[in-house]
């Protein structure tokens, strides 16, 4: 009896996400009186495995199959599974992202594990193993018990912090057997911004709405991202018209973000962008409508209009840094 | 081709969501049921798709009979047929177990969902779909295109998109921009009435999870107003009692 975290990484840098993930893992590991094991997939540095000790992992399976470096579904899912067995856990835990939502579907069939998602919290074990998740886009939680014997829990971001254990991580080389049937959905290309800090995954995001008026306004949100370390979001009209790309778009209908910190900017606070957005610690408003319904669902407002504002919160910030 | 598209029967996204029965239950007053906005965004591609290409394009609901409408209404954006699983849909896997029947049987090209419901979000029945089948499963899609038997498709990754190409059938969840939503027209909603919806019994019960209670978030507190001249006041809030900077 084990826990299995299976991490991903962005060019063999472990996600903040995943070193989550093996936190959450451990401590559920400590309680279940049981070790906390980790899968890693593809090129992955011997510095980067020292982190995943550091967040609490004992030991470390490294598939090192090259393609395994791509996000291929079917093939992560044959390759997770295989080590799943072979390391006789009982628990898998991961973070949610587009890959790892994909693998945990297909993993749950295929190991016959109940798979709870968008879980918020370590599971209650007093009676049976019920864990807490987040349902409604964020609008409340259902307590759900779970049925099988083998689980898989996705874990929502920013939920709990990275732990600083001082565990030895010893990794071992694992080697999967993988049919070329798992590599069927061939990926032709990839398209992504380079540089920017990932928004699912950021500390603090500054979004844009209508109400910033045009996509070459963006500058000054980009100024107040880059003064505190945040990524840039947006509204759905401001994708929809193009003003900014489409994997920016925050709510019901794109990404859900829990930031400790949710800037929003021209923004009126619609219900449907508030569901992508109410997992935040904080909320900044920034709007010139006193009366904007999304003021309701802030801890900080500044009532104000957003092209004088901006700059000044921005030299604000940059003073005490 | 034979397109399936599997749709949820949601609250509208601006509903109020409240619990009943010491927080046993979800309270459905005064609630109005939709498509789900995922599934919609599947339903609209899929009936691009079937208009390109011919063919018949089959819609599908795992739920009791108050899901009716919401298969209307699918059939009024386009669909040719409905079927729908009477069973209380009860958790992610005996939902996917359901469609998973019904595609073997109907021996279906594309089978398209959106990539979660809007009520419980799992995100998970395309994949466990695909797994149960033994085909691939892709997820979230922002674009798809069919030339002959090979799909075309954009996926959304953090930060970006891959595009990729797996040769048909083929499981997707399916998200914006796909397709634009489509809006019944008055002959769409006249001709739903007529076409074929479909009830069949369940098969097969096996449920991984069940909802034990549910709960919902503390209320907010009063927001801490500011104006343009107050920003050093604004963030050292932000540092000392957000602890954010
Ligand atoms: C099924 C469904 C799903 C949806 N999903 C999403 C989703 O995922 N995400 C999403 O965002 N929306 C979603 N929407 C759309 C949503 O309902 C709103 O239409 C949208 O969020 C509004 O975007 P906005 O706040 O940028 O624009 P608006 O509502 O036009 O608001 C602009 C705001 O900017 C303020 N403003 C204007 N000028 C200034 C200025 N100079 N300085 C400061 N403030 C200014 C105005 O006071 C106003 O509050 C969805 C809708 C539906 C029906």
């Amino acid at each position: 009896m084990s826990v299995l975290i299976y991490i991903e990484h962005e060019e063999g840098v472990v996600k903040k996400s995943s070193l989550e993930a093996v936190s959450y893992g451990k401590s559920l590991a400590e309680s279940l009186g049981t070790e906390a094991l980790v899968v890693g997939l593809g090129s992955i540095s011997p510095d980067e495995w020292t982190l995943v000790g550091h967040a609490g992992a004992s030991k470390g399976y490294h598939v090192t199959d090259e393609r395994l470096n791509a996000g291929i579904i079917q093939a992560h899912t044959a390759a997770v599974s295989e080590v799943f067995e072979h390391s006789g856990a009982d628990v898998l835990v991961l973070a949610k992202s587009s890959l790892g939502d994909a693998v945990a579907a297909r993993l749950s069939v295929k190991l016959q594990a109940a798979l709870v998602s968008n879980v918020v919290s370590l599971p209650d074990l007093a009676e049976g193993f019920k864990v807490k998740r987040s349902i409604f886009t964020g609008k409340a939680f259902a307590i759900t018990a779970v049925q099988t014997s083998k689980k898989i829990l996705a874990i929502k971001k920013n939920i709990l912090e990275i732990r600083q254990d001082a565990t030895d991580i010893a990794v071992e080389e694992f080697t999967v057997s993988l049919v070329d049937r798992v590599f069927a959905a061939k990926i032709t290309g990839t398209d992504k911004a380079e540089g920017e800090i990932s928004l699912p995954e950021a500390d603090i995001v500054v979004s844009g709405g209508r109400g910033m008026k045009g996509p070459e306004n963006w500058g000054i949100i980009e100024d107040l991202a880059k003064a505190l370390g945040a990524a840039t979001g947006c509204s759905k009209p401001v994708s929809d018209l193009n003003w900014r790309p489409h994997h920016e778009h925050v709510g019901q209908t794109g990404i859900k973000v829990s930031p400790s910190l949710y800037v929003a900017v021209g923004i009126s606070g619609a219900i449907q962008h508030l569901a992508g957005v109410n997992a935040s610690k904080n909320i900044l408003v920034i709007n010139k409508d006193p009366e904007a319904p999304f003021f309701k669902a802030a801890d900080y407002g500044i009532v104000g209009d957003a092209f004088e504002v901006l700059p000044k919160l921005t030299e604000a910030i940059k003073a005490i840094k | 081709m034979k397109i399936l598209v599997c749709i949820t029967h949601v609250p509208d996204t601006t509903s109020r969501i409240q619990f009943t029965d010491n927080n046993t239950k979800f309270d459905k007053t005064g609630v109005q049921f939709v498509i789900g906005p995922y599934d919609d965004y599947a339903l609209a591609r899929a009936v691009e798709l079937r208009d390109q290409t011919g063919g018949k394009l089959t819609v599908l609901n795992v739920g009791e009979a108050e899901t009716d409408p919401t298969l209307r209404k699918a059939l009024a954006i386009g669909a040719d047929e409905a079927i729908r699983i009477n069973a209380y849909p009860k958790d992610s896997y005996f939902v996917a177990q359901q469609i998973a029947r019904v595609a073997q049987e109907g021996a279906y090209d594309l089978i398209l969902m959106g990539r979660e419901s809007s009520d419980y979000n799992g995100g998970m029945v395309h994949g466990m779909v695909g797994e149960m089948m033994g085909l691939p499963s892709i997820s979230p899609v922002m674009r798809l295109d069919i030339e002959g038997n090979t799909a075309k498709l954009s996926r959304e990754i953090e930060g970006g998109k891959e595009e990729l190409e797996v040769s048909l059938p083929l499981v997707a969840g399916c998200q914006e921009p796909i397709a634009e939503w489509k809006i019944p027209n008055m002959r769409g909603i006249m001709s739903a009435r007529s076409k074929p919806l479909t009830v069949k019994e369940a098969d097969a019960y096996d449920v991984h999870a069940s909802i034990v209670s549910y709960a919902l978030p503390p209320a907010k507190g009063a927001v801490k107003l500011f104006d343009k001249d107050q920003m050093e006041e604004l963030v050292k809030l932000l540092k000392n009692e957000a602890n954010v900077l």
